[in-house]
């Protein structure tokens, strides 16, 4: 029974992101009914499903990476896409000293990379957690310098990787049918998985993001856990701006990722998180990171005026928001409440577990409203 | 109080070495110029523009030029009145920002200072300025609708990639596209835009869109190089062929070598100069003392797969070259 209440309870969480995903999904099957028609092209499968996952890829990753920082930090990590421009162009700066590019190198750059991402989130870490900047505040630094950096260790140029294997990774490797990037995507989403069930990470960042009193007084320090977030940020970083220039081919300081931040906040908050901490669903950002993806590519496939696209963009996206807020939240629940009451196919026991299910959807900041 | 004339005496002999060597630099006679550009990170375009500047305006060319960079219209502004302060004979304004520039500019004019606008025009009065060099972004525009009209076999399914909204290139380079539209001459079969960016993503998007509504297009108008580059992707994974003997021809604009480089190897068909080098120009107008009125467009060029030549792409060219042969994808 537990088990039952605990999965319906998930599942409420992901109404919104589930909702909106499959609201754009008719919009495009209305469209068009070969929306999810799947060719084979070059030995790839090829369609608007393997595009839209191909697209969304840096996204998705860095939206990973977003939800712990907000869960944690209480605030939002806005230097995400400078971080990955500056560590794909330490990538590129050691791929193309490295004279013949194997996979060694390749491999090699990326681990650097990784590294870089690490040091850029310890010093984002360090400015929140041990010198209480709001988190906000403290990437502004980089979101501001952050392409500059990367310019200069361009050469201020815009470097290229004519390589084949950097071409795969953006691509295909011939013989698997799925582009890398996906496969990359799936890679990452697998080891975030398997890293949250086998440590205690899930625990400590919400209990931090919702008290870190208390949590200071049962003997873990709230500082190392944000900190320990702002690296993980860093490394999220690192791999889709890896993934991002093996895409381009070519590192472009000025484009790469640019203004990603908006969507990756925009995913966590899609996916039923609250942007003020605490409990938090990371399958609800993913899924939230391929619905702005699909949005995008649906506003372009409705051939919306190129002037007027953001402005159908921010109106979809109010439009979810207030649906998805804790005052309509509150309304829906009491509406269905008392539908539940009235329909009597169902057993005593089984009413009351959903009925719980549905009030601990509405997390902390529904928990007000009550 | 010994020591008073004695430090009065070490005071007059560093003002006399100060003045001394004052009037040494006077008398090699540089031409004082300010430069106010914007940021070289800014883009490859600005990076070409920010090194011609300062290798155009060196020493050894007998000039003592400043140079600021930066993207805040304000910080410009103070850069320029500092210049006039300075005593400059020329100050050259790349402007971040169009407006609010006729304080400085009529500052300078009172301290006869000759104003040079370089690349982004300003609205204020022309009597305000001597003269400005601009790239013609309308001008742009027509050469690349022009090499369409005249290379596209018809009937002209054209995708129109927008790139930064509202921006003076876009707003150019768009216009000749719409017009040609509007005399039917050609057919925008897909108009889609990058946003607040310029960014190779955004175009990708846009030909995937136009491929899953099944559009017929034979040519991508690409703002620039790097979404004409996101285009072409777009083109690769869903197996359409493009560039010579390619169904979709491609043309970008810009002139990065990268891009160059693919319109000689044949994988796209053409590239549209934006030229960032304004600097020799201008020094010729300063040498000669005759300087134009008003407003002097540059020529631009456009290089087509059977035209392009590696002298070309060396002396044309912005950003790295990645070499004879090498196709950037």
């Amino acid at each position: 029974m537990s088990r039952l209440k605990a999965f319906v309870s998930r599942l409420s969480h992901l109404f919104l992101p589930l909702f909106v995903l499959a609201l754009l999904i008719i919009v495009n099957l209305i469209k068009g009914a070969d929306y999810f028609s799947i060719t084979m092209v070059n030995g790839a499968f090829y369609g608007n499903i393997p595009n839209m996952l191909f697209g969304a890829s840096e996204l998705v990753i860095l939206s990973i990476g977003m939800t712990l920082v907000t869960a944690a930090s209480q605030g939002q990590d806005i230097s995400i896409g400078e971080t990955g421009a500056i560590t794909s162009a330490i990538f590129v700066w050691y791929v193309l000293r490295a004279g013949d590019v194997t996979l060694l190198t390749i491999l090699v750059g990326f681990l650097i990379s990784c590294v870089a991402g690490l040091v850029i989130g310890a010093f984002n870490g360090t400015l929140v957690s041990v010198f209480k900047v709001q988190p906000m505040v403290a990437t502004l630094i980089l979101f501001l310098g952050g392409r500059s950096i990367a310019f200069m260790i361009d050469g201020k140029v815009s470097p290229i990787l004519a390589n084949e294997i950097s071409n795969r990774i953006g691509t295909v490797i011939p013989g698997l049918p799925i582009q890398t990037p996906i496969i990359l995507t799936v890679v990452f989403i697998a080891i975030v998985s398997v890293v949250l069930k086998t440590t205690n990470l899930r625990l400590y960042v919400e209990s931090v993001g919702i008290n870190p009193s208390a949590v200071r007084l049962n003997g873990i320090d709230p500082k190392k856990i944000i900190f320990l977030t702002f690296l993980i940020m860093g490394v999220c970083s690192a791999v889709a701006g890896f993934i991002a220039v093996n895409k381009a081919g070519r590192h472009d300081s000025v484009n790469l990722l640019k203004f990603i931040m908006m969507d990756a906040i925009l995913a966590v908050a899609l996916g039923g998180n609250s942007l003020g901490g605490g409990k938090f669903s990371i399958t609800g950002s993913i899924i939230g990171a391929y619905t702005i993806e699909m949005l995008n590519r649906t506003l372009l496939r409705l051939e919306v005026n190129p002037e007027a696209i953001k402005v159908f963009k921010a109106v979809f996206i109010i439009m979810l928001m207030v649906v998805a807020s804790p005052v309509v939240r509150v309304v829906v629940r009491k509406a269905l409440d008392r539908a539940k009451t009235i329909a009597s196919r169902y057993s005593r026991g089984h009413t009351g577990g959903l009925s719980n299910a549905v009030v601990s959807m509405t997390d902390t900041t529904g928990k007000k409203e009550d | 109080m010994k020591k008073l004339p004695r430090v009065g005496l070490l005071l007059l002999m560093v003002i006399l070495v100060l003045s001394f060597g004052s009037t040494l630099v006077v008398a090699e006679e540089l031409i004082k110029i300010g430069i106010v550009n914007l940021p070289p990170e800014e883009s490859g375009y600005r990076q070409a523009n920010v090194e011609d500047m300062n290798a155009v305006f060196s020493k050894e060319n007998g000039y003592d030029a400043k140079q600021t960079n930066t993207a805040d219209n304000s910080e410009q502004m103070a850069a320029a009145r500092g210049y006039i302060r300075d005593g400059v004979d020329y100050l050259l304004i790349s402007a971040a920002n169009a407006s609010g520039w006729d304080d400085v500019l009529q500052s300078a004019k009172r301290a006869g200072v000759k104003v040079i606008l370089f690349d982004r025009q300003i609205d204020t009065d022309p009597s305000n300025y001597a003269a400005a060099l601009l790239s013609d972004m309308y001008y742009e525009g027509d050469l690349a609708v022009d090499w369409v009209l005249n290379n596209v076999p018809e009937p002209i399914n054209l995708i129109l990639i927008r790139g930064q909204m509202g921006s003076a290139a876009e707003i150019g380079r768009s216009a000749a596209v719409l017009k040609a539209q509007e005399e039917g001459k050609l057919n925008i079969v897909a108009d889609g835009t990058g946003g607040d960016t310029w960014s190779l993503e955004e175009a990708r998007k846009v030909v995937e869109a136009a491929i899953a509504a099944n559009k017929d297009f034979n040519v991508i108008y690409a703002q620039n190089d790097g979404m004409a580059q996101g285009a072409v992707q777009a083109l690769e994974a869903a197996g359409i062929s493009h560039g010579k003997d390619g169904k979709v021809k491609i043309l970008g604009f810009d002139f990065n070598r990268f891009a160059l480089r693919n319109v000689q190897a044949g994988y796209w068909d053409a590239d549209v100069q934006c030229n960032p080098r304004q600097a020799a120009e201008i020094e010729r107008w300063i040498r000669s003392g005759n300087i134009p009125e008003g407003i002097v467009y540059q020529e631009e060029i456009v290089l087509s797969t059977d035209t392009i030549t590696d002298e070309d792409i060396e002396k044309y060219g912005i950003n790295v070259d990645p070499g004879k042969g090498v196709i950037t994808r």
